[in-house]
């Protein structure tokens, strides 16, 4: 029996979020003794970094077909090497290219799925999975009843564990279907890291007055090393690009620490932003509710605020 | 131009959040339910503004119990010509979308438009499950989609950034932000939604594949802890040697 885990690529790379993918299979085989094959498609000159993940073995799949997005086609290819494989579990990562592939998949195997996982399976008799619901003010666990079994796991849920293996690269065509997607554009964002995949994001709101006053929070960013994210009145009137708007209707983000400068913390925007691990709350309204959601809380003007730890964070760096 | 809308209900984000049977039920008590807003503001309304160019019907759909018919009122007052509910409580997404899509296969629509995911569970699946089921191209993460005959053009959302694609119908899209803009239903639209047809149809046979065993509240949050604002300097401090996160 084995785990099958779609590794994907951007930039000529395995992803981050596909080690995550990977080491998370590689976890669920220590206990259960499966091997761990990667499924990886299209170029990425780091394969060697899979078996560090955890995988066992590399299908590369090159097929002319793929070299657009095709999720139908990739869901086809993963089929395919499920059966080769005698795959019994298989695993996403549950970002944009993991939500558009793994539904098709389970619908074709017949398998029960659950997206969004931030912890490992209990296997003890039944098969359950463990996801956040109600906007982060639950928790679920889902019971799988199907053999075979697809999770989708959130990104940055879980420590990404080294196993430092070997893995055997075996390079793989398929005979796939029609493409029918054409691709006529694309528009890849600059090299930052993308919001879902930070670590540290500082995310400013209304309380900022205008767009004109993003440059200090460009400069906490780069101090930290973080992404910036928004509330959504704040990518509503233009103020921030669309991308960085986080919340019920923006993206939801699960960094290890968010800092929320000028945002009221209403609960759409929580919904988004509450399963980090550390919570910031910087805001001159003491009742804010933000405060509630926080870790750690400063009571106070950001346009005061922000340019002194603009300066400690730089001070930090230097020491 | 034959569209088929799929909505789903979710409680309004600020319902408070309990549960009953032994924690294997969500509470509905007091609760407020919205159509889920990917599918009212983004599917709904692109569907209706396709179909006001260029002719055709919209349908709406929803998997779910007689307790949704007001939610689905809703979808017909924005402006959907008819409404179908297939009469059962969605318990398994894989359960949710082979209905809609053997309703689907019998009925023929040029194109399935659902929301991106719903706000409740966050699933992300029905979608891409019914374009499993119908063999149809599958386009996630829409956030624009104009035609031209039968040839659609949509932006989609991919890991990295956006892509401007072509595909030909039928097919089924997931909508996200961007594609329209939020409608609110008037009154004369609230009228003329009381004579149109909401037919409920019966659900086929279909084993669950998943399954809610338990639902868990989060362990209580602790006090936050409060930094003076004179000294910011602190806070990097309690982040890197206390949370050690920095
Ligand atoms: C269906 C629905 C979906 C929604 N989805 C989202 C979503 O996805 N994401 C989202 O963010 N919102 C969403 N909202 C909106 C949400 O309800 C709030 O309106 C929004 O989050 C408020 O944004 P804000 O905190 O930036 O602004 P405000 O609520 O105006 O808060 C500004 C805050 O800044 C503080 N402040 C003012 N001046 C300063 C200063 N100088 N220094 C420090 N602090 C200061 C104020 O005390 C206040 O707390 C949604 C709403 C609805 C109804
Ligand atoms: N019970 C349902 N009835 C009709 N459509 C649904 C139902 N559940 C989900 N959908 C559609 O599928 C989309 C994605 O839902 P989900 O996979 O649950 O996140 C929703 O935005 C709806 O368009």
């Amino acid at each position: 029996m084995s785990i099958l885990v779609y590794a994907n690529t951007a930039k000529n790379k395995v992803h981050n979020s596909a080690f995550e993918a990977v080491s998370y299979g590689a976890r669920i085989a220590e206990t259960s003794g499966y091997t761990v094959t990667a499924v990886v498609v299209g170029n990425a000159d780091n394969l060697d970094s899979l078996g560090k993940y955890g995988a066992d073995k590399v299908i590369h799949i090159t097929n002319d077909k793929l070299v657009d997005f095709q999720p139908t086609l990739i869901a086809e290819a993963i089929q395919k090497s499920v059966d080769e494989n005698n795959a019994s579990i298989v695993i996403f990562s549950h970002d944009l290219s993991g939500k558009s592939i793994a539904p098709i998949l389970a619908a074709k195997m017949s398998a029960g799925i659950v997206t969004g996982a931030i912890d490992l399976p209990k296997t003890d008799g039944e098969f359950i999975v463990k996801k956040a619901v109600f906007s982060g003010k639950a928790y679920a666990h889902v019971k799988i009843n199907t053999d075979k079994k697809i999770i989708c796991v959130t990104p940055n849920a879980l420590e990404k564990k080294e196993f430092n293996k070997t893995a055997t690269v075996v390079s793989k065509s398929f005979d796939l279907g029609d493409s029918r997607l054409k691709v006529l554009e694309q528009k890849i964002e600059s090299t930052d890291v993308p919001l879902t995949e930070a670590e540290l994001v500082v995310s400013a709101g209304r309380g900022l007055k205008g767009p004109e006053n993003w440059g200090m929070i460009e400069d906490l960013a780069k101090a930290l090393g973080a992404a910036t994210a928004c509330s959504r009145p704040v990518s509503d009137m233009d103020w921030r690009p669309h991308h960085e708007h986080v919340g019920q209707t923006g993206v939801a983000i699960r960094p290890n620490l968010y800092i929320a400068i000028g945002i009221s913390g209403a609960i759409q925007h929580l919904a988004g932003v509450n399963q980090s691990k550390v919570i910031v709350a910087i805001n001159t309204d003491p009742e804010a509710p933000f405060f509630k959601a926080a870790d750690y809380g400063i009571v106070g003007d950001a346009f005061d605020v922000v340019p002194k730890l603009v300066e400690a964070a730089k001070a930090m760096n230097n020491a | 131009m034959k569209i088929l809308v799929c909505i789903s209900k979710a409680p309004d984000t600020t319902s408070k959040i309990a549960f009953t049977d032994s924690n294997t039920a969500f509470d509905t008590t007091g609760v407020q339910f919205i159509i889920n807003p990917y599918d009212e503001w983004y599917a709904l309304v692109r569907g209706l503004e396709l179909k006001e160019a260029n002719g055709g019907s919209v349908t709406v759909l929803n998997v779910g119990g007689a307790d949704n018919d007001p939610t689905i009122r809703k979808a017909l007052a924005i402006g959907a010509d008819s409404a179908i509910r297939i009469n059962m409580e969605p318990k398994d997404a894989l359960g949710v979308a082979k209905q809609i899509s053997d309703y689907a296969k019998e009925n023929g629509f040029d194109m399935i438009l659902c929301g991106k995911e719903t706000i409740d569970y966050n699933g992300s699946q029905v979608g891409g499950m019914i374009a499993g089921y119908l063999d149809q191209p599958f386009i996630s993460n829409a956030s624009k989609l104009d035609m031209d005959g039968n040839t659609a053009t949509i932006e989609r959302d991919i890991q990295g950034g956006k892509e401007v694609i072509q595909v030909d119908t039928p097919f089924v899209l997931s909508a996200a932000k961007g594609m329209s803009e939020p409608r609110i239903p008037n009154m004369r639209g609230i009228m003329a939604a009381r004579s149109k047809a909401l037919v409920v149809v019966e659900p086929g046979a279909f084993e669950d594949t998943t399954e809610i065993a338990e639902y868990i509240l989060p362990a209580a949050k602790g006090a936050c802890r409060m930094v003076s604002a004179d000294n910011p300097a602190e806070l990097l401090d309690l982040l890197r040697n206390e949370a050690k996160i920095i």
